[in-house]
């Protein structure tokens, strides 16, 4: 059967080849190249929690709540959303919308996604594990019963795309890959969303091809004039440059700041700007009785805040924006940035100020008037610049006499000293999805977080922490979210840097809003002739 | 000679373990896959059910017996980074990188020999300085540099030719992809196989160069001479055959070079073949896969050196007579 429809396809198609001639001219096609550094290394929504994968998959998937550029929430396939009782929400969904293979979406698909965002091998599990019990009130009704007041029970959905139940069955994808099966699971290279555009074709590395869904739900409210995006990814600077300049491809998502003057020399090009959902920051190991490496024997002079105060104070943040980031970045004085729940300007906006004198003082106080030495773990492949801000912070600290000598490696090598929490010294970046301080106390605040190498916490704001993951009335869980930041920027665990910046590089006739989390969306994208 | 052939194999297979266990051995030190696999959001109970899973826990020989064990039966396992077994993922990139060696190869050959029996025969015409020195160029610029000016003349100046990909490439029946079919295909090739063939030209053309020096002072070519055979018949017939030992052993190992080269070539360029997936894998610690594409590596160059040997028997009569005897 399915290979009789095959070769009527194709019969079809060879027809519809043989009469394109005669027919009336078709209006020129929109194509929309595309090309970032790395590609997505499985479209599989649930497997992988990447901002590849979440990116490509956005265009071709819909989750329950949507984000608009400026990323406050809109009814995505829930129209609307209501809080029944502290535990329980309910959700209308949108009648009306089929999957790309025709299928009808409903209730059954939502209670589908959700239990296997949780399975076992999904690593979207963080975002649905408050769900105890879905329940289907008819077609297009569900409710969700969480274990405790969830308040930002929306903002996770946010990253959780709803797939078939029919399709998952029939293709044996019930549950996302598991890696001890050495078999590659058909999510992982085909989709069935009932998102803006359709997979047409896609070749891991290469080349992804997609065209527009003309049958999307969104088409009316959204309009945009992209009728196919391809995507090739260039792992290469200098290259990814080069495709853009010469004007093979007409967006690149990542370009390296260096080369942004050269294309804003070109007249067909155009760089937009935003800061980004990323904090680049110094953490101190504020736990350890005596650091790994370190000239101080016996004592960790991290666990003095006035060590922690010297450092900051040593750091000029001004010079690193200037020599190393070339303007593009924005002092930071808080590890969380401007639309994130919980940030207030005057804390960001007031870092320590730069003054080395003030800085020996405080070391000298300490009973460290001659430094100390200590060893920096730096990645080199993960933020921007990472390895020259901290080369820079290198020749500033041995100003006020802290001798530093720099560990700088790929992320594959820098990123198991955080999770495993053997770092006295460290650079990291942190961007919150949930776009509440929730997500960033869970990951680098609370004394067991797994991202918290500073390993810095106490019980009473421990106890903090875990309160307001329960505590839907927003005031009173925004006064907690204040007094532990209040704690926290007096503490200094964490030596805030700057907020990153995303550039996106383009030609001039392509219009598509720039996001704070680096993802474009191509269904907000249009070409102006 | 089947001996010869035998004795070979055997000797390729050892070769081949060793570069397994050492390259696993290196593994070691690339870094840990599971930050990569994970996002932010995971635990770090995530992390270790997901390190017990890929058995990375098990003592350092017990993970190698079972690679081999695997590998025996053309099993790689799984790419961490692709989540697709690895020996579909290289079987989809071979055919690039084939076919941008085989580009350059015929490109480094041609040039090679055509300029070395030039400079050679014609040491003091100002056309051989010229190649000389131009072909200095070739040894001494980073393949990269070479590929990226490439690029910003040919792709970004005068866009004429694409600055990545392979172009439009066409599936046989038997699954290879091939670029040699489409004109966006050939244009997409040559800046690539340029970049590549460039250093082997250059090494090619100098072997070339100097044997011909050599042998055109021998005995038997002024005896030629002599015999009033004509320059033509003596350059070609007795000189340059006389040249091809030392030319098809270096050409041979320069092929196995390529296909090492053209990691940084592919790079540059976006060429989808095995040397960028390598890279990749690199950056992302895939050991699976990088245990597969350096075992191939090994294989390509096992088996290139055994043909190079055999290529001896045909092109040198003494030694046939030896093996003989």
């Amino acid at each position: 059967m399915l290979k009789l429809t095959r070769k009527l396809a194709v019969a079809g198609f060879v027809l519809g080849a043989a009469a394109a001639p005669f027919a009336a001219p078709v209006q020129a096609e929109n194509v929309l190249r595309y090309t970032s550094v790395s590609d997505a290394s499985t479209l599989d929504p649930h497997a992988l929690n990447a901002l590849v994968t979440l990116m490509i998959d956005i265009q071709m998937y819909d989750a329950l709540v949507m984000r608009d550029p400026g990323m406050v929430k809109i009814p995505g396939l829930a129209v609307s959303w209501e809080n029944l009782d502290p535990n329980t929400w309910e959700f209308k969904l949108r009648e009306g919308v089929t999957f790309h293979n025709g299928n009808p979406f409903n209730a059954d698909d939502v209670i589908f996604s959700i239990k296997r965002a949780q399975a076992d091998t999904s690593q979207m599990q963080g975002y649905v594990n408050t769900i105890t019990e879905i329940r289907k009130i008819d077609d297009y009704t569900v409710q969700f019963v969480t274990d405790k007041p969830n308040p930002i029970l929306l903002d996770q959905l946010v990253n959780i795309f709803m797939m078939d139940a029919e399709w998952s069955k029939e293709h044996g994808v019930e549950a996302p890959q598991n890696f001890k099966d050495s078999q590659e699971t058909y999510a992982v290279r085909h989709t069935n969303g009932t998102g803006a555009f359709k997979l047409e074709s896609r070749e891991p590395d290469v080349k992804t091809v997609l065209v527009r869904n003309e049958s999307w739900w969104g088409n009316e409210e959204y309009k945009h004039n992209i009728d196919k995006v391809v995507w090739t990814p260039i792992t290469n600077d200098a290259t990814r440059v080069a495709a853009l300049l010469s004007g093979e491809v007409d967006l690149v998502t990542d370009p390296p700041i260096q080369d942004l003057n050269r294309i804003l020399g070109s007249d067909a090009l155009k760089v937009e700007q935003t800061a980004q959902m990323r904090t680049i920051f110094f953490g101190f190991d504020v736990k350890a009785d005596e650091l790994r490496h370190s000239s101080v024997k016996g004592k960790n002079p991290f666990k003095d805040v006035k060590v922690r105060q010297a450092f900051y104070h040593a750091i000029d943040v001004e010079a690193i924006k200037r020599a190393i980031m070339r303007g593009m970045s924005v002092p930071a004085g808080m590890i969380i940035e401007p639309p994130i729940n919980g940030y207030k300007a005057e804390w960001d906006e007031n870092r320590l100020p730069f003054d080395p004198e003030k800085a020996k003082a405080l070391l000298a106080e300490a009973g460290y008037p001659d430094g100390f030495s200590v060893q920096l773990d730096c990645p080199n492949n993960r933020y921007q610049n990472d390895e020259a801000i901290c080369q820079a912070a290198v020749s500033m600290l041995a100003k006020i006499g802290v001798d530093v000598r720099l560990n700088a490696q790929p992320k594959t090598q820098f990123f198991p000293l955080i999770t495993g929490k053997t770092t006295d010294f460290f650079l990291l970046g942190w961007g919150v999805p949930t776009m509440d301080s929730g997500f960033a106390f869970d990951y680098l605040l609370h004394s067991e977080a797994s991202w918290n190498a500073s390993r810095y916490g106490t019980p009473e704001l421990d106890a903090k922490i875990e309160a307001i993951r329960g505590i839907v009335d927003v005031e009173e869980r925004n006064r907690i979210i204040e007094e532990i930041w209040t704690q926290v920027q007096a503490d200094i665990p964490y030596l805030p840097l700057h907020h990153q910046m995303i550039f996106w590089a383009m030609s001039k006739n392509l219009n598509i809003p720039i996001e704070p989390n680096d993802m474009p969306r191509f269904y907000w994208a249009s070409f102006s002739n | 000679m089947l001996n010869f052939i035998l004795k070979r194999l055997v000797q390729s297979a050892i070769v081949m373990l060793v570069v397994a266990l050492l390259s696993f051995f290196l593994f070691n030190f690339v870094g840990d896959p599971i930050s990569n696999m994970v996002g932010q959001e995971s635990t770090t109970k995530d992390m270790e059910e997901l390190r017990d899973q890929l058995g990375l826990n098990d003592p350092f020989i017990v993970q190698f017996g079972r690679f081999v064990v695997n590998a025996v039966q053309g099993d790689f396992g799984i790419s961490y980074r692709l989540q697709r077994p690895v020996e579909d993922v290289v079987a989809e990139r071979m055919p690039a990188t084939l076919e941008l060696v085989f580009v350059s190869a015929i490109i480094a050959i041609l040039l090679g020999v055509a300029g070395g029996l030039f400079t050679g025969l014609k040491k003091k015409h100002w056309f051989s300085k010229v190649i000389l020195t131009g072909s200095l160029v070739g040894v001494s610029l980073p393949t990269f540099v070479i590929g990226i000016l490439l690029i910003y003349v040919f792709a970004v100046k005068f866009q004429i030719l694409p600055s990545f990909g392979r172009g439009e490439v066409v599936t046989l029946d038997s699954g290879w992809t091939t670029g040699l079919l489409t004109l966006s295909g050939w244009k997409a090739i040559i800046l690539p196989s340029i970049t590549l063939a460039l250093y082997q030209t250059t090494l090619i053309l100098r072997i070339i160069r100097s044997e011909m020096l050599e042998v055109m002072r021998a005995d038997f070519i002024k005896f030629a001479r002599a015999r009033g055979l004509r320059q033509r018949d003596i350059n070609f017939g007795h000189a340059l055959k006389n040249t091809l030992i030392p030319v098809i052993t270096v050409t041979g190992l320069q092929i196995g070079s390529l296909i090492a080269f053209s990691i940084i070539t592919e790079t540059v360029f976006q060429w989808p073949g095995m040397g960028s997936l390598f890279i990749q894998a690199v950056q992302f610690a895939d050991v699976p896969v990088m245990s597969a594409y350096l075992v191939m590596v090994a294989f390509f160059f096992v088996m290139i050196n055994l043909i190079v040997d055999l290529l001896y028997f045909v092109v040198d009569p003494r030694l046939r007579v030896e093996v003989r005897g």
